[in-house]
């Protein structure tokens, strides 16, 4: 090895970015290319925030009666609303990072190909983030329909519930594949569980953050549910104030961070 | 609305191995191998390989190790614009470890290599946008079409739609998968998948075509099939690098050759230089009633160069076999079968390495 490649090559190690060619949209391209032939899986996406929108929204609701959500008493299918989309993002972008990444990382060896050309392990990073979060995009967007046409949905500032639902699933995405590299079986997938199901119960998402004791709600707001869950429902009650810089900081650095680390981690996984 | 966990893309059983029981019928029915238009469209234009008579690949001292095991222990090699250049050698002598550092998916450990004039350090995505690669293992995408492998792949060069959609056309036609082109690759017989796996490292029409071990795993009639498919695109002047532990193929397809083991390169020239510098002729090959044919040495002392033992015959390495099926005759001794045959490339290694090149 003489001396200039050695510095380029711990110069390049030292930068945060792993190599790339710009082209991550070619790896979106072919998903989505794979996902027409089975999109009837994106149907139990859609379904499931819905469900929960009626029993929780709908029949819990008419026991609940009105909520007090910042400042403004709302009926209770609107308060859980804008939770149920920010999980829905969350669980679309979870589910295509983790599931399906591990799949054609360990199985189909997409990956293995996909690098043999001029793609970088920074694009494999950046296309299946951005494939996971647009995926879990369709799901919000999707639900967002369906809460506005049951009423759910108090204003037209609630559209604004779509970009933020990406931003969510970015952050969710990036950190989910992230892990799935150091997954070593499909059993690996109940941490998965272990991590999603708490905080999609306990993110102030079906009650507010006040019901919590103090100590708790500190602990609440680490999660970057709880983050997503806020962001989502003041934009969709109107109440956009400063404290959303907070949520939009939290979840883009985790974006940031999951997109890096996986795409260090593909490449230690499979640049060897 | 809990994680979900159902497991929409787990492996199913028939994911893991090409169908290989079906590989002779399909690839057999076309055997002969002849198509009106044989040129084969990933053939580069002339003058895409750079001018001069520079190494299209040059390493020098190219070592790589996984942590404390040396898979690749210091090689020079140099393929030239054109040719036929193969690696020989047998399981875990560093083929492929040798490959993906040529197709900059493996950075090396230390050593020069320079790839296309370029650096694979630094000019990765360069290098290998004009590569071909076709690795040890198929890696179709199971999840797309026959056409649509092309098509994505292609798109991962950053070619327009609409090239990559006419290139695949070409290039089914030229791996006779036109007929399959809408199917799913899964049911495809080992000898196609190979073929589409071919087909899908020419979609950028690469300066150079890596395989590695293309026709390991595949029937006679489906490995000629292939060889074929090589030879055309070799006149059209696509430099091959290529492993095997096959002789025959590194007979047939290769201008010249390294031979590895353990790392190292233990000789290198052309198959024909090769045989005619590590061995005989001809080959006597003497077969006795014998748990250890050992025993037999004595019995032909002096009539051969060499001689070497295998658990199941002895090997006479000789200039005239005929003569020397004489003289053990006339000796008295007895052998089940005696066959004279030509030296090949394994019998090189053979003597190189005192084992036999597949097992
Ligand atoms: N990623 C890796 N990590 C650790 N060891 C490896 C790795 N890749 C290869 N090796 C080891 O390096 C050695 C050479 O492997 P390589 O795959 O290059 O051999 P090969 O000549 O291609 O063999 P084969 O004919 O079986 O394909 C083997 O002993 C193998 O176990
Ligand atoms: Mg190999």
């Amino acid at each position: 090895m003489t001396r200039p490649g050695k510095v380029a090559r711990s110069l390049a190690t030292a930068l945060p970015l792993p190599a790339g060619a710009g082209m991550a949209r070619m790896l979106v391209e072919r998903n989505y290319r794979s996902f027409r032939r089975s999109w009837t899986i994106i149907v139990s996406g859609f379904f499931e925030p819905v469900f929960y929108l009626f029993s929780m929204g709908v029949g819990i609701g008419a026991l609940v009666g009105d909520v007090d959500a910042g400042g403004r008493t709302v009926p209770y299918a609107v308060f859980v609303a804008p939770a149920l989309l920010a999980a829905s993002a969350m669980n679309g972008a979870v589910f295509d990072s983790t599931t399906n990444v591990f799949f054609k990382l360990k199985y189909a060896k997409l990956y293995d190909s996909v690098l043999a050309t001029p793609l970088g392990p920074r694009d494999v990073a950046v296309g299946e983030i951005s494939w996971a979060l647009l995926r879990g995009l369709v799901y919000s967007g999707a639900f967002l329909v369906v809460a506005a046409l049951a009423g759910a949905v108090e204003g037209w500032e609630a559209v604004l519930a779509v970009p933020a639902a990406s931003l969510i699933g970015w952050a969710f995405a990036s950190v989910g594949m992230a892990t799935t590299t150091y997954m070593r079986s499909w059993a690996d997938f109940d941490y998965v569980q272990l991590a999603i199901l708490p905080m999609f119960l306990f993110s102030a998402t079906f009650y507010p953050l006040s019901t919590y004791p103090t100590a708790l709600q500190w602990l609440v707001q680490a999660t970057p549910l709880y983050h997503g869950v806020a962001m989502v429902r003041d934009l969709m009650l109107g109440q956009v104030g400063a404290g959303m810089l907070v949520h939009v900081a939290y979840l883009t650095a985790m974006g940031v961070v999951g997109t890096m680390w996986t795409g260090r981690r593909i490449e230690r996984l499979l640049l060897r | 609305m809990p994680y979900r966990s159902s497991r929409a893309s787990e492996p199913t059983a028939s994911q893991s191995t090409a169908s290989q029981s079906t590989a002779s019928q399909s690839d057999g029915s076309r055997s002969d191998g002849s198509r009106p238009d044989g040129s084969p469209p990933g053939a580069p234009a002339s003058g895409r390989a750079p001018q001069g008579t520079g190494s299209l690949i040059s390493a020098r001292g190219l070592v790589k190790t996984f942590g404390e095991f040396t898979a690749v222990d210091g090689i020079d090699v140099d393929v030239r614009p054109g040719e036929a250049f193969g690696f020989l050698g047998p399981n875990g002598a560093g083929k492929s470890s040798t490959m993906r550092m040529i197709g900059c998916v493996s950075p090396p450990t230390a050593g020069r290599l320079r790839i296309l004039g370029m650096d694979p350090a630094s000019q990765g995505p360069q290098i290998r946008a004009r590569l071909g690669v076709v690795p040890q293992r198929d890696s179709l995408d199971e999840e797309l079409t026959v056409e649509e492998n092309i098509w994505v792949y292609g798109r991962y060069f950053g070619l327009p739609r609409s090239v990559v959609r006419r290139r695949a056309t070409e290039l089914l036609e030229f791996a006779q998968l036109s007929e399959r082109a809408g199917s799913v690759v899964e049911p495809l017989s080992g000898g196609m998948k190979r073929r589409l796996t071919i087909a899908r490292a020419l979609v950028n029409e690469p300066s150079i075509l890596l395989l590695d071990e293309p026709t390991t795993g595949l029937d006679p009639q489906a490995r000629h099939v292939l060889w074929d498919r090589l030879f055309r695109l070799k006149r059209e002047g696509v430099t091959l690098v290529l492993t095997t532990h096959y002789m025959d193929e590194a007979e047939q397809l290769c201008d010249r050759l390294v031979v590895m083991d353990h790392g190292r390169i233990v000789a290198q020239g052309s198959p024909r230089s090769l045989i005619e510098e590590h061995s005989t002729r001809e080959v006597l090959e003497l077969r006795f009633d014998a748990d250890d044919h050992s025993r037999h040495l004595a019995d032909v002392d002096g009539i051969a160069e060499r001689v070497e033992v295998l658990p199941d015959r002895l090997l006479l390495y000789v200039a005239d076999g005929e003569a020397a099926q004489g003289e053990v005759a006339r000796r008295g001794v007895e052998p089940l079968s005696a066959l004279v045959r030509r030296s090949t490339l394994e019998d090189v290694f053979l003597h190189l390495t005192g084992r036999t090149l597949v097992d």
